[in-house]
């Protein structure tokens, strides 16, 4: 039996950005990119849920984000976690990874013991991988980073198979400990029809809340148990919750700060065009050959 | 206390270094001499002296060396330890990897530890002094690199913390032999284990030396999404094989599986300098470009006239690679005759 935490998190969609998201100014609209689960944290997911189904035990999954965050949440309860934890206060806000491990590390510390931490290797938005290996050291765990496949779990120690430059390595580790999963390791399950049905209400407080502001025959408490006792609550951490140290979360804890953000300007301007005919693809060659490019 | 230390954590791989380490020894040379400090390599491994000694080519002032038989391999929590002890007694200003798997796993290890800032895949560092928020900061480092989908080029920086971290990948920065090199000054530190650092033992490494030599390529093809297939994919090592180049593509390329990994060009994939680069089917996002745009011609050829890499072209060719590949390769074929 293995209790699995595992790091999921809400990326905009930097793949499919179009132009309209650039605002005039050369920053990014968020508001207009599509908020998508990160795929490496589903992988991750689906790693602890292989260990569950083969030696049993637990799944937990959390994310830290803004409200609207608690969508993978769901997601994560479609694919099987057993328990999912909102993690979202204002004062998390514009959190780097330094920020963010230190909230993830407090979180995990208040849910509790565990044998294994699952993370995606990187984010897309940002494509540090850095918050696995700070989480781990804050939570002084070993880490195994770009794994590739579980060989075994035995005697209290994982068997991994994991990328290094050039090669792969076979690594044996002593649990519990951190390990951040490549997008190739496994194919996330898709979500369960049962259990879509059973959780597409699941709601956090602050849904709960948009709930009571709509209806005033609706009150916030009322409804909290209501969906507790149909297990149906997807419970959030904030600042309190954790009793975090506030100078260490969000944008105050965050060392780096974004200096300076330029739009691209292309230099452009002195491109010769070469029509896509025999003769001009000729002549290109000559002028190459001129050169001596080739 | 400031000091002006940049260090530089040498990477060895079986006892080889690797070569993005020598390429931030340069790279940091310049920075330290930008603001009067001076530069240390950090060396650990088993049996490594040798590398100490390297570092000396590439501009070191000093080789910090820690040498036990159970560091031959890089595990990261010895590893960790070492350099988060190093930084709390001597207080570097700077501290560079390679954004390698091990650099990877290594400096947000240390980071988190000593609560640094840290930039990852910067394409561009500097020194400047930087006014932020109605605050003079002197000589901070200025961590570049492109964000959010690469419609963005963001420059960071830490300016209240005293230890700035940056990861760069091989290759953007360009390895060189510094002319007047310091004498050698190699200071051993010693290794004590503890119980935490054998939690992780490693059973078994396999590693092959890459065959795929991008960085040395005089001439690269490289693909993009924009060749819709792996099968379209052929027609660039077609073109490779008769012009004599090697193969390369986009990050899109390579997520949809048309091109290995160790053939991606750009910000999280190698840097190169090619005598020609002809980009194919490649739209030219700025990871893209912080890769290849020093390339001494580039010919994209693209179905889209309005695709920006036709911006950083030197020749453009608007039209479809399917034909236009193969007319290129008979027209080269038939000017050799």
């Amino acid at each position: 039996m293995y209790k699995s935490i595992v790091l999921v998190k809400q990326v905009p969609d930097t793949a499919n950005i179009t132009g309209k998201v650039m605002k005039d100014d050369g920053t990014v609209n968020r508001a207009m990119l599509p908020a998508i689960f990160n795929y490496e944290d589903k992988v991750a997911l689906e790693f602890a849920l292989q260990v569950k189904q083969k030696y049993g035990g637990k799944v937990i999954a959390i994310t830290m984000g803004p409200p609207r965050a608690s969508d993978i949440l769901r997601e994560c309860l479609y694919m099987g976690a057993d328990q999912v934890y909102a993690i979202s206060d204002r004062k998390f806000a514009g959190a780097d990874t330094l920020a963010t491990s230190y909230v993830l590390s407090e979180a995990i510390k208040k849910i509790g013991d565990y044998d294994f931490i699952f993370a995606g290797r990187q984010a897309i938005d940002g494509d540090t991988a850095q918050v696995g290996p700070q989480t781990a050291e804050k939570l002084n765990i070993p880490q195994i980073t770009y794994a590739e496949e579980i060989i075994e779990i035995k005697n209290k120690k994982i068997k991994i198979r994991k990328k290094i430059d050039g090669g792969f390595e076979i690594v044996q580790c002593k649990l519990p400990c951190l390990i951040t999963v490549l997008k190739g390791a496994a194919e996330p399950r898709p979500f369960q029809a049962k259990r879509m049905m059973a959780y597409k209400g699941a709601k956090t407080l602050t849904d709960l809340e948009k709930m009571a502001e709509e209806n005033s025959l609706l009150y916030v408490d009322k409804l909290k148990h209501e969906f507790e006792t149909r297990n149906l609550f997807i419970p959030t951490l904030t600042a309190d919750d954790l009793d975090v140290d506030s100078e260490r979360c969000g944008i105050k804890g965050s060392p780096t700060k974004v200096h300076k953000v330029e739009s691209v300007v292309l230099a452009g301007g002195n491109q010769e065009n070469i029509p896509p005919t025999k003769d001009g693809i000729g002549a290109l060659i000559d002028k190459l050959l001129e050169d001596r490019i080739f | 206390m400031h000091n002006n230390e940049v260090w530089v954590f040498v990477e060895q791989r079986n006892g080889k270094p690797a070569d993005v380490s020598f390429e931030l020894l340069s790279k940091g040379r310049k920075l330290a001499d930008s603001m009067k400090g001076s530069l240390k390599a950090i060396v650990i491994g088993h049996n490594v002296k040798n590398i100490a000694e390297e570092t000396f080519k590439y501009g070191a002032n000093e080789a910090v060396l820690v040498d036990h038989p159970d560091l031959k391999l890089f595990r990261t929590m010895p590893y960790s330890r070492i350099m988060n002890d190093l930084i709390k007694k001597h207080a570097p200003r700077i501290i560079l990897f390679g954004a390698t798997v091990y650099g990877r796993d290594l400096a947000p290890r240390v980071a988190s530890n000593t609560k640094s800032g840290l930039t990852a895949d910067c394409t561009d560092l500097k020194i400047s002094d930087v006014k932020y928020l109605g605050k003079d900061y002197p000589q901070l480092l200025l961590q570049i690199r492109p964000a959010f989908g690469g419609n963005i080029v963001a420059t960071i920086i830490t300016p209240d913390v005293h230890v700035q971290m940056a990861t760069v990948r091989e290759g953007v920065m360009e390895m060189h032999p510094y002319e007047k090199p310091f004498p050698v000054k190699i200071t051993e530190v010693p290794y004590n284990p503890i119980d935490i650092d054998g939690l992780l033992e490693i059973i078994e490494q396999h590693r092959e030396e890459s065959k795929v030599n991008l960085k040395g390529a005089p001439i690269i093809v490289a693909g993009g999404y924009g060749l819709g297939s792996k099968e379209n994919f052929k027609l660039l090592h077609d073109l490779a094989h008769v012009i004599g180049g090697e193969v390369a593509g986009s990050r899109a390329a390579v997520d949809a599986g048309f091109i290995a990994p160790e053939r991606q060009v750009g910000q999280t994939g190698v840097t190169v300098r090619p005598k020609l680069y002809i980009a194919v089917g490649i739209s030219g996002a700025i990871q893209h470009r912080a890769g290849m745009q020093e390339a001494k011609k580039i010919i994209a050829i693209n179905t889209d006239p309005d695709a920006p890499i036709f911006g950083i072209s030197h020749y453009g060719i608007v039209g479809d690679a399917a034909q236009v590949i193969p007319m290129f390769i008979e027209t080269y074929k038939n000017k050799l005759k």
